[in-house]
């Protein structure tokens, strides 16, 4: 696997355009929109943050960003086939209301280690599960992805509450909250597996079967299936896809937060996931996808946030200026895929 | 006779430079039932969306009622007097009739709906054609027909004097085909024009009292039914000079008799949905066989049901003696067939990716090792095919929708070719290409039979038929009503069977209908 790409690089090979021929600047702007946007940015925050060039600022800027971007990992695969995930955030708390359920109760306290093994995968094969739900419904009825997802959208939640009988959680677990607060090699555990999460998925877009089936499907349905591909099958498994990263984003949030409550974990995840794969340059039409795209878009919209804030605007002007930035950032692809 | 209701003189329109309609006219009289009818591209629909201001037309003018007319949109020559009714009938199903007949005018009463006058009118309205419903149920409760019914009588409610029919029997059966009939008979006799487009000559022959024929974005003829015959109008249609064969050749030389090795598909007594009804093939290895008939005549459904792509209600299909009942494509895919569609653009080219992926579309799974693509592999391939098929590219990466129709072809018959298939399904194969790459790719499909393919060929061009065809099957109407060797195969052959049917076809060659 080879891993030594520049990201202009990757993002060029996963969408399977050309690499460009010349390394004139003007070009790579037009050609890479969002992240010449991301370097601006950088650029920006040099200059006039104070203390931005600090390990801490990093470390701050990609914990945050990490549970959006594993998220928007699955969400880029689902939107790639053409269709929509509503019910990420929804999944995000089943997963983080089953967790605690296992390494609080009395089995999981009486074998320690086999409690938390079984407490990070368990929840994630359940999430997963409820999302090959998603991709089930979709298939067999031919229901739109995006009422198909909103029921799980709205029952995932209520299941969560459920399960838990609508309670908080509490918990102080260090080697489950490994997931969220450890470090390996001054790295955050959870960046780790976002950037784990985003190699794997632009090597299976580009390099494997499944990866170009979801593309064909997204690019026509109807010569995929003429074609022999399995639509069905596809499209199932990107859903469960998606529902194993939200299950996964879960846990971090859980472990972040000490605590675990269905009301809250995941509230509005889906939209912040949509966002980052809008402003990362997959279209919404289908049949490309840029995982890369999607880390970098997430990566924006979480550095004009932390910009903002860090120099003293409030979090509702930042919100308008996030939906300013999304607007731009689709505009702007929708003139360089014009061309 | 007094002056016509709607006179359309020298229309022209072009699209990006290609011209549709050229000096095309149509006349229609007071109080007549004009059919209009021409293949797949004549010109026909682009006639009717100009009148109803659909498309702004290039040349040419229009008068109705004595008066030129412009309509800028079809709500406007609505209000005019000219009301199309479509195919998919436009209207909301889940609301009552009333609301559908009076959509987007409904009567009101200091500006809330008065739903009291608005179904009475209704009700009224349809009384006119002799149809008693209540008009307070949602349109969906109802038949086709009715629904039909319901779209006239919205028409009518606009006081329309001409109103177009696009294809109205498609989707009704037989008794409801009478009763829309008599309805269009009542309109002729309140004096209303109606339009009748359909592909099913009959139909012409009983409602009908003109026809005007286009071929090519032209007018090529007007007469009164009584004065032509089927199998004029079907000459007229596919422009065939019913006396000189003309000279003009296809890339199929030297198609001979009926040859062809052990028996590949047998299809028997298919039926599917109203459209087919009763339609049997053969195809052998090393045989190309014509699938005849006119546009509507069950040619396309056939195809997909053998292939797997749609679900057939009855009769047998045997691949290499086998009886299948192919579910999906990739079903028979994995027997070795393989299947081009006539809609290149909708169902067979994936626009925006490479020719490389086009290509290697359905040949993707046998490239993988665990679920991961051979690169080089397919690289070899799509090199190998790209030179062997002549494709004009300017690489393997190139976006197939940048290639022409022709190379665009090339590449969906590639996608075939590189599974190694035993039988290949042709929907108009050379549709919409230009001469060269038409000739090219006739004279591939004959090479590949002479290495032992079987091939299903579906045409509206008699010429690929005739030339190219080892053995013709004729439909009609959705049965098979003519199996003709490539010696007994001829255009009048070929015309007479999709006219008249069997009656018309000599003795020898005939398969039970």
């Amino acid at each position: 696997m080879k891993m030594v790409w520049s990201m202009a690089d990757a993002q060029a090979i996963e969408t399977g355009a050309s690499k460009p021929n010349s390394f004139n600047i003007i070009t790579l702007v037009r050609r890479y929109p969002t992240l010449t946007a991301l370097i601006i940015l950088l650029i920006f925050n040099f200059i006039v943050t104070p203390h931005f060039a600090s390990w801490r600022t990093l470390s701050v800027n990609l914990t945050q960003v990490a549970t959006i971007v594993i998220v928007g990992v699955g969400m880029t695969l689902v939107i790639a086939t053409g269709g929509i995930d509503l019910s990420v955030g929804s999944l995000m708390a089943i997963s983080g209301a089953a967790a605690p359920l296992i390494f609080l109760s009395t089995f999981g306290k009486s074998h320690h280690a086999l409690g938390i093994v079984l407490a990070f995968i368990v929840p994630v094969i359940v999430a997963g599960l409820f999302g090959a739900f998603n991709g089930w419904f979709i298939t067999r009825f031919k229901v739109q992805p995006i009422v198909g997802t909103l029921v799980m959208f709205i029952a995932g939640r209520g299941i969560g509450q459920v399960v838990t009988n609508g309670n908080l959680q509490p918990f102080k677990n260090p080697d489950f909250q490994v997931i969220g607060l450890g470090h390996v090699l001054y790295v955050p555990v959870q960046v780790w597996i976002m950037v784990i999460l985003v190699g794997l998925a632009a090597w299976v877009i580009r390099r494997t079967l499944f990866g170009r089936h979801i593309l064909v499907i997204g690019g026509n349905e109807k010569a995929a299936r003429l074609a022999g591909i399995p639509v069905d099958w596809v499209k199932l498994g990107v859903y469960a896809i998606s529902g194993l990263c939200a299950g996964v984003a879960g846990l971090v949030t859980i472990a972040i937060n000490f605590s675990s409550d269905a009301n809250l974990v995941g509230m509005g995840m889906e939209l912040d996931a949509i966002a980052a794969v809008a402003v990362g340059g997959t279209p919404f039409t289908g049949g490309k996808a840029t995982v890369v795209g999607t880390l970098i878009g997430a990566l924006i919209i979480q550095l004009l946030r932390y910009t903002l804030l860090a120099n003293g605007v409030p979090d509702a002007v930042a919100l308008v200026v996030k939906a300013g930035v999304i607007i731009l950032a689709v505009w702007l692809q929708s003139r360089s895929r014009a061309r | 006779m007094s002056e016509p209701l709607l006179t359309m003189t020298g229309m022209g329109i072009s699209f990006s430079g290609v011209p549709a309609l050229t000096d095309a006219h149509l006349t229609i009289e007071r109080g007549e039932v004009h059919a209009l009818i021409g293949q797949n591209g004549a010109g026909k629909s682009t006639m009717i969306k100009i009148l109803t201001g659909a498309y702004k037309r290039d040349v040419g003018t229009i008068m109705f009622d004595g008066k030129p007319i412009d309509f800028s949109s079809p709500q406007e020559a609505q209000r005019g007097g000219i009301s199309p009714i479509y195919q998919e009938i436009n209207l909301i199903h889940f609301r009552t009739v009333a609301e559908n007949i009076f959509l987007g005018r409904e009567p009101k009463r200091m500006g809330f709906l008065d739903v009291g006058r608005m179904n009475r009118e209704a009700a009224e309205l349809l009384r006119r054609f002799a149809i008693d419903i209540d008009v307070r149920r949602p349109l969906m409760d109802f038949s086709t027909a009715i629904q039909q019914m319901v779209a006239i009588a919205r028409a009518l409610s606009f006081d329309a004097r001409l109103v177009i029919m696009d294809e109205p029997t498609s989707s009704l059966d037989e008794r409801e085909v009478t009763v829309l009939f008599d309805t269009i008979r009542k309109l002729k006799r309140d004096g209303v024009s109606v339009v009748f487009i359909s592909h099913r000559l009959d139909e012409l022959y009983a409602v009908c009292d003109r026809v005007t024929v286009m071929r090519d974005g032209r007018t090529v003829s007007t007469a009164a039914m009584t004065d032509i015959t089927k199998l004029q109008l079907i000459a007229a249609m596919l422009g065939r000079d019913l006396k000189a064969v003309s000279e003009r050749s296809t890339g199929f030389a030297g198609v001979t008799g009926t040859k062809g090795g052990a028996e590949l598909l047998e299809a028997e007594g298919l039926k599917i949905g109203h459209r087919v009804r009763g339609a049997s093939l053969s195809v052998s290895a090393g045989q190309i066989v014509g699938l005849a008939g006119l546009l509507g005549s069950g040619r396309t459904e056939i195809a997909r049901a053998i292939f797997g792509a749609d679900p057939f209600d009855a009769g047998t299909i045997k691949f290499a003696g086998q009886t299948i009942k192919p579910r999906a494509p990739a079903e028979t895919i994995a027997l070795g067939l393989g299947f081009c569609t006539e809609d290149r653009k909708i169902e067979g080219i994936v626009p925006e990716m490479s020719v490389r992926e086009n290509l290697t579309l359905a040949l993707l799974p046998k490239l993988a090792r665990m679920g991961v693509i051979d690169e080089g592999k397919q690289r070899e391939i799509v090199d190998r095919f790209i030179k062997r098929l002549g494709i004009k590219t300017s690489g393997p990466e190139q976006k197939i929708r940048e290639l022409s129709g022709g190379n665009q072809q090339k590449v969906l018959l590639a996608r075939w070719l590189c599974m190694n298939p035993k039988l290949l399904i042709l929907d108009e194969p050379t549709r919409g290409i230009d001469v060269g790459a038409k000739a090219e790719i006739q004279s591939l499909i004959k090479e590949l039979a002479d290495q032992g393919l079987g091939v299903l060929m579906i045409s509206s061009e008699l010429e690929e038929i005739i030339e190219g065809a080892n053995r013709v099957f004729v439909l009609r109407e959705g049965q098979t009503v003519a199996d003709l060797t490539h010696e007994e195969v001829s255009e009048q052959r070929i015309m007479g069977a999709m006219a008249h049917g069997l009656d018309s076809v000599n003795e020898d060659g005939v398969v039970h209908g």
